[in-house]
């Protein structure tokens, strides 16, 4: 984290909760151990592309049920579903 | 084991491994603009020496596979793939538009101590975008030879070649320490491409807008919806003119022959078998070429993973995810690459589901079947201005095609391949416009195919047919048409009484049984079973004019309904065993696919009846 500081760690928000059109700064990654999830989904989120300090924004969601969604990180668009996507915890802009 | 020296082509998916593939070795494996394009290992010696061997592998992102097609890779590339040498070498690949994000498997690779050189390829979209890179530096980095590349127009091709020898030939590469985690690779990565990139470039700005229309939340359905409607009613109305050619010049030959030859055995075979019978489907060449052209153009242009993205939550709800849709949408060609493309598929309950239910999208095969069904009994009158009432109806059978897929889907995923619920992580690759020369090679292999498959197995079947038609000869004094008392007309006798019921006549009923060889067999099959019991008129107006005066509507109907579910052709069982690893799963498919078939055509054949008299 290029300057992380009291105030940027409370407006930390979850990926997978944005709406099109928000943006930040990608922090670092947690699974929720209560929805099943391990480390691994972690693995499989950095090999496609994400990683901390990355800037990312939700693009485009689902006409239906608004799930699951386009974000842009860095330089290409990914389409994850909002439950994965949570595992991402953003900085908001 | 092979005597030549094996050079494996790896890289994350999409960067244009087959592409490159292709240009090396001249051979025509399949290039299209999504994730998951290649799902087996395909070897071809390279162009000009024939001592190396390369080997195009299915693109992954780390050694650590997700689903089937990337565990062929690892295998591959840790030699553990059976029957085969470890590769000495890897050609290594990399989009030079996605530099930071590709580098990291290649820095996984590093770590296997397999020398390597890398591809920087796609150069030519990287200068469009503005994106500069050093190639010298980004070599000493990595302690690897580098080559800039664009593999679809054949630039670096050369001093690929040569620089390959170089590292087959040379010493060892360092070993350069850069961690074990993914994390640590990728901050390597990250690290690696931030110092060797002198300009970042400016994005792909078409993508972007195009995204913003075709993933609009109202636009973006409709759009996907009238590119399959659009997609059928052009291969009614394009292909009319065509199949009109192909008409002609099969009855200019029968009318050759009955010039040529007198009436007897050697004219019936020529023109109630082999013509009758190979002309009935070769008809449909045009039809079939233009499906293939749109569902090409779809996937080399990048739509198809938006198409995936779009039906993700419907796919969702039966239980599958969106990428299932791919190989869904493949199945409208043929449903045997689209079962094997259920292996980028991670998830085996959903992979096993997916195979089970591909059969049910209509494939080309069946399009002959439809077509002439369609064209004998449903009137070509516009309905809205511009849109046929026959490519409607063709619509609304792909149409229930797809429904069943999803409704059986359901049933599954609840039942026999219950399972945790699944992830759906797809990147979306940039939107290019189609290659013209791959969307024309791949129209081409198909024509071929299709025309091989004329030339042996359907004319094979036709003649068997023609045979077990005309013999035995009818006792003397015999009032029927003579294929009543021949081979087929006994057998077709029993099957009609199981058929009977769903409105199947013996000339149909027969006809179902060489349509397990292939299903447009079966139009071929009605060919020659009519055209060898009808009178000389019925055959000169041709196949759908007999049909229209042989069958009651309620019959062309349940017809229909019957080939929504088509019993599977022989070919796709075989795929479908070998993909799911056995007798089991193949015989559980055919088993529920007749048992659907047979009782929506029963539906379909009692309401008709009751409803039309």
């Amino acid at each position: 984290m290029n300057h992380p500081t009291p105030i940027e760690d409370a407006v930390l928000e979850s990926l997978g909760t944005m709406r099109p059109g928000a943006r930040g700064r990608i922090a670092h990654f947690e699974v929720s151990v209560d929805e099943g999830q391990d480390e691994s989904l972690t693995d499989r989120l950095r090999e496609v592309g994400f990683a901390e300090n990355l800037e990312v924004e939700v693009l485009h969601q689902s006409p239906f049920g608004r799930d699951p969604i386009a974000v842009r990180v860095g330089k290409m668009t990914i389409a994850l579903r909002r439950k994965e996507a949570n595992i991402v915890k953003v900085h908001l802009v | 084991m092979s005597a030549s020296t094996l050079v494996a082509v790896v890289g994350n998916p999409n960067c244009g491994k087959s592409a490159l593939f292709n240009a090396l070795t001249g051979l025509r494996q399949k290039v299209a603009n999504y994730p998951g394009a290649t799902v087996e290992r395909r070897a071809g010696p390279l162009l000009g020496n024939d001592k190396l061997e390369l080997i195009d592998l299915p693109g992954t992102y780390s050694l650590t596979p997700r689903s089937p097609d990337e565990a062929v890779t690892r295998d591959v590339i840790l030699g553990q793939y059976e029957a085969e040498d470890r590769p000495k070498a890897l050609l290594c690949v990399v989009d030079a538009t996605n530099l930071e994000q590709h580098l990291r498997f290649i820095i996984e690779l590093r770590g296997t101590g397999v020398p390597m050189v890398l591809a920087l390829n796609m150069t030519d979209l990287a200068a469009r975008e503005e994106i500069r890179i050093d190639a010298d530096a980004l070599s000493k980095r990595l302690g690897v030879p580098v080559v800039e590349t664009v593999a679809v127009r054949r630039k670096g091709l050369e001093a690929l070649q040569k620089t390959l020898d170089g590292v087959l030939a040379g010493a060892r590469q360092s070993v350069v320490d850069f961690g074990i985690s993914v994390k640590d690779h990728q901050r390597a990565a990250r690290k690696i491409a931030a110092d060797v990139t002198l300009s970042e470039g400016i994005g792909h700005k078409t993508t972007r807008m195009l995204d913003s229309v075709l993933l609009h939340s109202v636009i973006g359905p409709i759009i996907l919806f009238s590119i399959l409607f659009f997609m059928f009613q052009a291969v009614f109305a394009w292909a009319e003119a065509p199949m009109g050619w192909i008409e002609d010049g099969i009855a200019l030959l029968q009318g050759a022959f009955e010039g040529i030859l007198s009436d007897g055995l050697i004219l019936s075979f020529l023109n109630d078998g082999i013509l009758a019978g190979v002309g009935a489907v070769v008809v449909f060449l045009p039809q079939i070429l233009i499906l293939f052209a749109f569902i090409l153009i779809l996937e080399s242009s990048g739509y198809m993973a938006r198409a995936a993205f779009l039906m993700d939550r419907l796919m969702a709800s039966v239980g599958l995810n969106g990428r299932a849709f791919i190989p869904l949408l493949s199945s409208f060609a043929c449903a045997i690459p689209g079962i094997m493309a259920a292996r980028t598929i991670s998830d085996p309950k959903d992979r096993l589901t997916t195979i089970l239910i591909a059969p049910l999208m209509t494939c080309s095969a069946r399009l002959p079947v439809y077509a002439v069904i369609i064209a004998a009994f449903i009137p070509n009158t516009p309905v809205w201005g511009a849109i046929g009432l026959q490519g409607l109806v063709m619509f609304i059978l792909y149409l229930a095609g797809i429904v069943f897929a999803l409704i059986v889907a359901a049933v599954m995923k609840r039942t026999i391949t219950k399972g945790e619920v699944q992830t759906f992580m797809l990147e979306l690759p940039k939107y290019q416009p189609p290659h013209w020369r791959y969307v024309l090679v791949g129209l081409y292999e198909r024509a071929r195919i299709f025309m091989r498959r004329a030339g042996t197995m359907i004319l094979s079947a036709t003649i068997i047919l023609w045979v077990l038609s005309s013999y035995p000869n009818p006792p003397a004094g015999a009032t029927e048409p003579a294929i009543t008392y021949s081979f087929v007309g006994i057998i077709g006798g029993w099957l009609e009484v199981i058929f009977s019921p769903i409105g199947f006549n013996w000339e149909i009923s027969a006809a179902l049984v060489p349509g397990m060889a292939a299903r447009e067999v079966a139009v071929a099959a009605l060919g020659t079973v009519y055209s060898l019991s009808g009178n000389e008129d019925m055959i000169a107006e041709g196949l759908v004019a007999t049909l229209n005066n042989a069958w009651s509507l309620p019959t062309a109907l349940s017809f229909l309904a019957w080939f929504v579910f088509a019993p599977q052709c022989l070919s796709t069982i075989a795929v479908a065993k070998r993909e799911t690893g056995g007798w089991k799963w193949a015989i559980f498919m055919v088993g529920y696919l007749f048992v659907l078939a047979y009782l929506a055509s029963f539906v379909t054949y009692r309401v008709s009846l009751a409803l039309l008299g």
